[in-house]
C-alpha cells in the first residue's frame, strides 16, 4: 500500500534525522578546526622553549598543560554541544 | 547503523539500570557505585598511609607521600605559592578522588568512567566556584575582588565597559562550567572511543572464519588507547587539580 501521506511523514522524519546528523558532524568539525591550531600552538612554543633551555623544562611542561586545557575546552563545548542538539 | 554495524545509542552507554531503591530519588546504579568505591579508596589509601609513619617510607606511605609532594611541589608552589600550601589537604584529596573515579574506564569488569556523567564534575566545578569567590571576598574585601576580577590591569579606558562584561562572562560563568565540562567530555570521549573499537572488534570477529583477521587492528588499536586512557585520567584530574590551584591563587594574589 503506498499511502502518499504516510510516506510524505516517513520521508519528513527520515530527512529531519539526516539534516541532525550532518548538524551535529559540522558542530564538532568547526568546533575542532580553532583548538586543533591552537594547541599546535602552544605544544609547539612549549617544545621551543624546552629545547631552549631544559633547566626549565618542569615549569614549561606545567604551563604547557594549563595551554592545553584552555585551549581544549572549546573543542569540548563542541563536543558536548553536538550530542545536545536532537533531531 | 554506520558501515553495517550496529552502533548503540548513546544512552545505552552512559545511563546504567537501578540496582537498589529504583525509581526514588536516591536510586543506586553501577556510577553511584563507582563514586563511593572512589570515596572509600581514597579515604583507605591515606588512612593505611598514616597509620603507622615510618622515618623512611615503604609501600603504601611511600606513594602517598611522593604523591603529596608532587601535589605540593607542582601545583600549589607553581599556582598559589608558599602561603596557599593550606590548601594542600583539599587539592591532594580532589585529585585522588577524580583520579579514581576517572581510572575506572580501564578497570576490567566495571569499564565505566563516573565522571562521563556530568554529577560530579558540575559539584566538584561548583564547589570551586563557591571556594574561589569566597576566597576572594574574605582576602580582598567585596568591591575589591569584583574590580580586580573584571579589569584587567593596563587597559586603556576606552575599550573597558565592553572588557568588563566579557570578563565578567569569562570569570564567573564560563570558569566553573568550563572546568566541569572539561573533565566531563573528556571522559566521555574516552569512554565512546573504547566503545566505538571494542564493538568494531567484536563486530569484524563475528564475521566470516575467513575474516577473522581483520579484527587483529582494531583490537591492536583498543589496547594501545586503553593505555592512552590511563594517561588521560592521570592528566585529567591534575588539570582539574591544577586549574582549582590558579583560579584560587587569581582570588589570593590579584593581578597589579
Amino acid at each position: 500500500m503506498l499511502d502518499p501521506v504516510m510516506l510524505a511523514a516517513q520521508g519528513a522524519g527520515e530527512l529531519q534525522s539526516g539534516l541532525t546528523a550532518i548538524g551535529r558532524g559540522i558542530v564538532y568539525g568547526g568546533a575542532a578546526i580553532g583548538p586543533g591550531i591552537g594547541i599546535g600552538l602552544v605544544v609547539g612554543n612549549a617544545i621551543t622553549a624546552m629545547a631552549r633551555q631544559p633547566e626549565a623544562a618542569g615549569t614549561v611542561r606545567t604551563t604547557m598543560f594549563l595551554g592545553i586545557a584552555f585551549t581544549e575546552a572549546l573543542a569540548l563545548f563542541g563536543f558536548v554541544l553536538s550530542f545536545i542538539i536532537s533531531g | 547503523m554506520i558501515l553495517g554495524i550496529d552502533f548503540p545509542p548513546i544512552t545505552h552507554l552512559t545511563a546504567w539500570p537501578d540496582i537498589w531503591f529504583a525509581d526514588t530519588p536516591f536510586a543506586i546504579n553501577k556510577t553511584v557505585l563507582i563514586f563511593v568505591a572512589s570515596v572509600l579508596i581514597t579515604f583507605f589509601f591515606f588512612f593505611i598511609a598514616g597509620r603507622q609513619r615510618r622515618l623512611v617510607p615503604t609501600g603504601v606511605q611511600g606513594l602517598a607521600e611522593s604523591s603529596i609532594d608532587f601535589v605540593r611541589e607542582s601545583i600549589i608552589l607553581e599556582t598559589m605559592g608558599p602561603d596557599g600550601l593550606g590548601y594542600l589537604p583539599f587539592l591532594v584529596t580532589m585529585f585522588f578522588f577524580v583520579f579514581f573515579i576517572n581510572i575506572f574506564e580501564i578497570i576490567p569488569l566495571v569499564q565505566f568512567p563516573g565522571n562521563a556523567r556530568i554529577a560530579v564534575p558540575l559539584f566538584l566545578a561548583l564547589l570551586v566556584w563557591f571556594m574561589f569567590n569566597i576566597v576572594g571576598i574574605a582576602r580582598q574585601g567585596f568591591f575589591g575582588y569584583v574590580k580586580n576580577s573584571v579589569i584587567p590591569p593596563g587597559v586603556p579606558k576606552v575599550i573597558l565597559p565592553l572588557l568588563v562584561f566579557i570578563e565578567f562572562i569569562s570569570v564567573f560563568i564560563v570558569r566553573p562550567f568550563s572546568l566541569a565540562i572539561r573533565l566531563f567530555a573528556n571522559m566521555l570521549a574516552g569512554h565512546l572511543i573504547l566503545v566505538t573499537f571494542a564493538i568494531l572488534s567484536a563486530a569484524i570477529w563475528g564475521s566470516a572464519i575467513y575474516f577473522k583477521i581483520g579484527a587483529l587492528f582494531p583490537f591492536a588499536l583498543l589496547v594501545a588507547l586503553m593505555a592512552f586512557e590511563i594517561l588521560v585520567s592521570a592528566l585529567q584530574a591534575f588539570i582539574f587539580t591544577i586549574l582549582t590551584g590558579v583560579y584560587i591563587g587569581l582570588s589570593m594574589h590579584p593581578e597589579h
